[in-house]
């Protein structure tokens, strides 16, 4: 996929440049940007450790554990095919505190775990479970309640009041899943009702 | 209660947990600070591809060019047009996201409509082709039944969101 949008991008600068005849701006463009590009690594670096620091201090602090707890509790009624003591049920609460706390490296192996045991315990070989699906798309719906590399890309380019995207962050994240999971739970929500029409017949 | 309140509480309940339970906070600190030192430096190589691929698409005139196609039909939306290439990338890659971000920011500032918006696209939304590829590929799933569209929804949403929360909130 990506070598596509990289060769994609390429061609077509390259062609736009014969229309606009900026090869020179092309060309300093070429030199440039690579310096760029590093410069912003070491830019979001900052941010990334600390945060990264921060929420493995939490995670050891037992406030992972907690959340989970809590999700668990908001998270029951959603996944009704998993035993709510089970491993699946507790690594899919993993990953969504992680994903929450913005801990993408612990999220996405928690996820993978959650996945590997929603299939064993749903029996999947194929076709995904309504488990799965709910689950998957949780995770691409990205609660977070930091933005961390958006906040420390508003200070880079200076930013006034960097901060002041944050709630508006939440607000859409929340939207965004409330979306997803209703096109994700509403085929199931109406095979489930044919079902129990086709049994009082 | 604000935005700018919010972090100084958060960093205070963690490392108030830390002393009540008597992490060694110091050194988890520097754990989880190295771990993503690493993912960093992993991002060095892909960021200097796609940023330099977004910088001549923007030298060449490529994006104005596209833009201007196209921009009289989103503006009518009221969605700003800079922040197309944006929501275009957003789902597929999140290392070209985070470069047209930049460059986004770099042309129209921070503080405007669209840098704004695109702020809070980049912040709500995550790789959604990324994480369905892995997460259904290690279960080897082939039919994803709706997922995709599922997700789509959640991603047109964000996208969506974000222009009207920053318009009614910080406008």
């Amino acid at each position: 996929m990506l070598s596509v949008i990289f060769s994609v991008l390429m061609i077509i600068s390259v062609i736009s440049a014969f229309i606009t005849g900026r090869f020179d701006e092309l060309s300093e463009a070429v030199l440039n940007e690579p310096v760029n590009a590093v410069e912003l690594c070491i830019y979001l670096c900052g941010g990334m450790c600390f945060w990264g620091g921060i929420m493995r201090v939490a995670e050891k602090s037992g406030i992972t554990e907690g959340l989970t707890k809590l999700f668990s509790v908001l998270l029951g009624g959603l996944f009704k095919g998993l035993d709510k003591n089970g491993r699946a049920f507790r690594a899919i609460c993993m990953n969504i505190t992680a994903n929450m706390l913005g801990l993408g490296n612990a999220a996405t192996p928690l996820g993978i775990e959650a996945m590997k045991a929603i299939a064993e315990e749903e029996k999947a070989e194929s076709t995904a479970t309504p488990s799965m699906v709910i689950f998957t798309v949780m995770n691409t719906a990205s609660v977070t309640l930091i933005p961390s590399t958006a906040l420390s890309m508003r200070m880079k380019y200076g930013s006034e009041s960097p901060l002041e995207i944050v709630i508006p962050v939440w607000i859409t994240s929340a939207a965004a899943l409330a979306v997803s999971l209703t096109a994700a739970i509403l085929p199931y929500t109406g095979s489930r009702q044919i079902k129990k029409e086709k049994r009082q017949k | 209660m604000t935005a700018a309140m919010m972090i100084p509480l958060i960093l205070l309940a963690i490392i108030g947990a830390g002393i009540y339970k008597r992490t060694d906070i110091f050194s988890e600190f520097a754990k989880g600070a190295g771990e993503n030192l690493k993912v960093c430096a992993e991002l060095v190589p892909s960021l200097v591809a796609l940023i330099t691929a977004v910088g001549m698409f923007r030298a060449s005139g490529a994006q104005e060019l596209i833009i201007g196609f196209c921009s009289d039909f989103f503006t009518s939306l009221g969605f700003p047009a800079e922040c197309l290439p944006l929501a275009l990338i957003r789902p597929i890659s999140g290392s070209g996201a985070l470069a047209v971000y930049e460059n986004l920011l770099e042309q129209c500032g921070p503080d405007s409509f669209a840098g704004k918006a695109a702020s809070v696209m980049l912040g709500s939304t995550e790789t959604t082709f990324y994480t369905l590829a892995v997460y259904y590929g290690a279960v080897r799933i082939k039919n994803t039944r709706h997922t995709l569209a599922a997700s789509l929804a959640g991603d047109m949403t964000g996208f969506i969101f974000s222009v009207l929360t920053v318009n009614l909130l910080l406008m």
